[in-house]
């Protein structure tokens, strides 16, 4: 019988993560295997090749293309300088010279004797691939990368925006369902991982950017807000490339939602230690979710072992759920019952069900695919 | 040639099992002869599994099986391989054949010389072969040379089809844009190490200056030209090396694939070529004008045959799960509201549509979040439909002949094929329309965003297996006739839409329904109403609609038509809130006409 459950978000205290670390293009690796490496620290590093320039010279020479070879100065693999001359024709009268200068510092690519042009190349750009987290390489790809591993702590969020960072976390509300405001924000947060609670205005959002914050880590924001700080309404939810000035990470989702306790609780026990996030978020097949991860330094205290997660079989009663779509959105309780018959709900629609225990007593049959495992150790 | 040869097996064909391999799910089925004819009798579904942790697409094929397996008490599996062929009458199947759109399906970019000819030639082609195309670069289409490049150079298609120039003709553009894809160098998708497949589909001239600048870079495959004069398409060439490459190379590089090529006893097929191979058959065998649409999670397919003219298009972004939002983004808020029968504030519908599209898998839970769904699948469908109407043209730059009769009404050629006046069937597909609670919210949702016009009649295809029968239609036409008449199609009604407007109550049309009973049924349908009469799926009627003065029901303004109808699950469904369809604008209005034309058709339980 399948297991009709969404996987949930992983929040736990111990746990190994690797990160496999890939250059887009061949280039070179800088680390070893068994080697420790930092979150700042390039690990492989590759020469993206230049912008490429096409100029039409028999255009603007006024030549046949398979003529242009005649009006040469520099040939296919000769470097240029920026204004340097490319081509000149050599008329009777000096009036009529045309000089064609290169557009570019760089080389010459190749010359075409069909098309009539000239393709110049800017020199490569170095590109650095830096490690992301604290760990030790556990394997080197041979040109390509890396794969790091780490102990620590891992807390996923549902949604994110904005590419990886790193920075200390401060936990900035008292508890998961206080709203972060302008005035949580503070000078001496610039450069780290701020924790807020339930929601985050638009105001605290510019005041964020203004602080210089690494990162925000909350439970929901509005999807007008989040419009407004992009610029543009976000269509798909593959993100991790947006450049606001710090990477957002929701844990709950849209609207006004207290972090669920869990989250919050051990976001807060590791107040003033590194944290690697990435907001890169891709719901589609091969999940991407966001990420806090809290390495575990050989010199801090506690238990250094990762906990083997058993891999689940399902969900069972007594497990702690989230529930995901409305009218319920963003409740936590246990599952309390699962009939194995198909219900009918409201919509009319014959669905798998289960009834969900809250807190204060009280009792709601929900879907199983509206609510979500909360998972971790 | 792979696409050209589908497999011959030598034994009968009784027992067939086919999956399609969807991004999220791989959906099998069990298609048996029962007597003379054959019938899907049982399905599984299982995750697909291209990602880590399994990388390997069969395991979640096996799993899928394994359902069908369990249900049906058929042995199919010994270990990770499939029985084939049937050792008795409950042991094995006679072939496995399956579709594929995981990981992210075929991604191809195409270039062009002129934009809106051999560069739309090309995307034709493409998106006929079941392609995404992620861009269309052209010589003319206003980027720089160093934007071609660099655009060339981000993009990661799995495949590049280039085109441009007609035989004979100028072949510097051509080259010129070989010379671009040689500079930029594009790196494939999937695979570090292989060659990108590259179909020249351009000038024959240019294919010797073309194989020596590409020839060395890409996995270069040279084929006729797809636009040879002006005045022809020949994409048929292009499409057949566009399949083969899509085995040979891309799908070589997917986690499993070839394992997954050597368990099917034919080609796998990209799962929107197949779907349009059973589109193309249905409206070839009925003598059809049809659209069909296939609304998923991420994008909605669109294929039509308009006067045995195959057409597809693929809108990436338009989709119920993983694209809503972008739904929102393209159709704005106002159209999307304008089908909500209540009232409800701007910040909660956007949080809403936000937390399905980061959570794709949920479902509406109560009737409102149904209905507000459902107003954002109508949108969806409207815009993918006139995107397709923008590619499903005639060719473009053909020289017409005129006469001195045209010189007042002079047309530009490369106008849309979609005739809605000219379309006999509608078929819908996917989780919104195949698995709406009542069909005939399927049916008025396809209704209010085609808005069709005349007699058109409308279906659905019941558990989405148009992709498992369009390949089963490559080996056995009759199996996949069969099963898709019996078992996929399920036919909703037909919808009868005056064209016209008028003021809520004046007369649209009189109308006289015969019924095969010899029943008659006369009434008036006046502007503004929404009508259902029952009509079964095996009943056909006579209909005879008399238009008020200014209402053309494709005879002419005031002329009447007596058609045949077909009855369905639904019925049919006489339509006289005029076309265009116009809502009012204030808002209360608006919910008033919504919340009558729902009641009058049954669309929703009642609020108890």
């Amino acid at each position: 019988m399948p297991h009709s459950y969404t996987p949930g978000l992983t929040v736990t205290e111990h746990t190994t993560v690797r990160r496999r670390r890939m250059l887009s293009l061949p280039g070179s690796v800088l680390v070893a295997t068994g080697e420790t490496v930092r979150a700042n620290q390039a690990v492989a590093r590759a020469e993206l090749p230049g912008k490429v320039y096409p100029l039409n010279l028999a255009n603007q020479l006024g030549v046949a293309p398979d003529e242009i070879k005649e009006y040469l100065i520099k040939k296919a693999g000769d470097p240029v300088q920026k204004d340097e001359i490319l081509a000149e024709n050599k008329p009777l009268v000096k009036w009529f010279k045309t000089e064609i200068r290169s557009p570019i510092t760089g080389v010459v690519e190749s010359v075409s004797p069909i098309t009539g042009q000239v393709l110049l190349r800017e020199p490569p750009r170095v590109l650095e691939l830096l490690g992301y987290v604290d760990g030790r390489i556990v394997e080197v790809i041979p040109q390509q990368g890396v794969v790091v591993e780490t102990d620590c702590s891992l807390v996923q969020g549902i949604f994110g925006i904005g590419g990886e960072t790193w920075g200390e976390i401060v936990i900035a509300v008292t508890s998961p369902d206080e709203v972060l405001t302008p005035r949580h924000l503070t000078a001496d947060m610039k450069g780290k991982v701020v924790v807020g609670g339930s929601f985050i205005s638009s105001d605290a959002l510019a005041r964020a950017k203004e602080v210089g914050v690494a990162g925000l880590v909350i439970g929901g924001i509005h999807d007008k807000d989040l419009r407004a700080l992009l610029g543009y309404d976000l269509g798909v939810a593959i993100t991790g490339t947006e450049q606001v000035g710090f990477t957002l990470i929701l844990t709950e989702g849209f609207g006004a939602i207290p972090m669920a306790g869990k989250t919050f609780t051990l976001l807060s026990a590791h107040a003033g230690q590194p944290a690697s996030i990435s907001g890169a978020t891709q719901i589609r097949a091969g999940v991407i979710r966001p990420e806090i991860i809290i390495p575990k330094h050989a010199d801090a205290a506690g238990d250094h072992r990762a906990a083997t997660v058993p891999q689940r079989e399902g969900i069972r009663i007594g497990d702690q759920v989230r529930i995901i779509r409305d009218p319920l959105f963003g409740k936590i309780g246990e599952v309390a019952s699962l009939p194995s018959d198909l219900q009918k709900i409201p919509t009319e629609s014959d669905v798998r069900v289960m009834e969900v225990l809250f807190g204060d007593g009280s009792k709601a049959v929900i879907p199983r695919t509206n609510i979500e495992l909360i998972e971790g150790a | 040639m792979a696409s050209q040869e589908p497999a011959k097996t030598a034994h009968p064909l009784n027992v067939i099992v086919a999956t399609d391999c969807g991004s999220t799910t791989t959906k099998a089925i069990l298609i048996e002869k029962v007597g003379d004819e054959y019938r899907q009798t049982y399905r599984g579904e299982a995750p697909t599994t291209v990602e880590a942790p399994f990388e390997d697409v069969t395991r979640g094929v096996l799993n899928a099986i394994a359902e069908i397996e369990e249900l049906s008490g058929r042995k199919i599996l010994d270990g990770d391989t499939i029985i084939t062929p049937c050792r008795d009458a409950k042991t094995g199947v006679d072939i496995y054949i399956s579709t594929s759109s995981a990981g992210g399906g075929l991604q191809m970019m195409v270039t062009g010389v002129v934009q809106n000819m051999t560069g739309e030639s090309a995307q034709r082609a493409a998106l006929g072969a079941g392609a995404i195309v992620i861009d269309v670069l052209a010589s003319n289409d206003g980027r720089l040379p160093h934007e071609k490049i660099e655009r060339i150079r981000t993009m990661r298609p799995d495949m590049i089809l280039m085109s441009g120039g007609t035989d004979g003709g100028a072949v510097t553009h051509v080259v010129e844009m070989a010379e671009y894809i040689s500079a930029a160098d594009p790196r494939p998708r999937f695979g570090a190490t292989y060659k990108l497949p590259l179909v020249y589909a351009g000038n024959k001239d240019a294919q010797p200056q073309v194989q020596k600048i590409l020839g060395e870079k890409t996995a270069l495959v040279l084929t006729d030209n797809i636009r040879p004069v002006l005045e022809r398409e020949n994409l048929a060439p292009a499409r057949n090396k566009i399949h083969d490459l899509f085995l040979e190379h891309v799908m070589q590089q997917a986690p499993g694939y070839k394992k997954l090529i050597e368990m099917a006893g034919a080609p796998i097929m990209p799962t929107p070529a197949a779907v349009g191979v059973i589109m193309e058959t249905i409206a070839k065998r009925e003598h059809l004008n049809l659209i069909g649409v296939d609304i998923g999670g991420a994008t909605t397919d669109v294929f039509s045959v308009f006067e045995g003219n195959f057409n597809r298009t693929v809108s990436a972004n338009l989709g119920m799960s993983y694209s809503i939002s972008n739904v929102l983004a393209e159709a704005g808020l106002a159209n999307i509201m304008r089908w909500v029968p209540f009232t409800i504030d701007e910040q909660t519908l956007r949080n809403r549509i936000k937390n399905k599209m980061v959570r794709p898998t949920t479902i509406p839970q109560t009737l409102d979040e149904l209905q507000i769904e459902h107003a954002i699948a109508r949108e969806a469908l409207r815009l993918a439909l006139i995107h397709h109407k923008s590619l499903a043209t005639a060719l473009k730059g053909v020289q017409q002949e005129r006469t001195i009769s045209d010189v007042f009404e002079q047309q530009q050629s490369g106008k849309t094929l979609i005739d809605m006046l000219k379309l006999d069937l509608i078929v819908g597909s996917g989780g919104i329309l195949s698995h709406a609670p009542r069909r005939v919210q399927s049916m008025l949702m396809m209704v209010d965003a085609y808005e069709p016009l005349g007699v058109t009649r409308l279906s659905v295809d019941s558990i989405f297996m148009m992709p498992h029968l369009g390949v089963l239609s490559t080996i056995n036409e009759k199996a996949a006739t069969d099963v898709f008449v019996r078992d996929c199609m399920v036919y909703l009604g037909t919808c009868v839409a005056p064209i016209g407007q008028g003021k809520d109550g004046e007369r649209c049309a009189d109308y006289t329904i015969t019924f095969p009973d010899g029943r008659v049924d006369k009434g008036q349908l006046s502007f503004g109403d929404l009508r259902l009469v029952p009509l079964a799926s095996d009943q056909k009627a006579s209909i005879t609609v008399q238009p008020a003065k200014q209402v053309n029901l494709g005879a002419g303004t005031g002329v009447a038509v007596t058609r045949e109808v077909q009855g369905g699950v639904v019925g049919l469904l006489l339509d006289g809130r005029g076309r265009p369809l116009q809502l009012p604008t204030d808002h209360t209005a608006r919910v008033a006409s919504l919340a009558k034309w729902y009641s009058a058709v049954g669309l929703y339980p009642t609020a108890s």
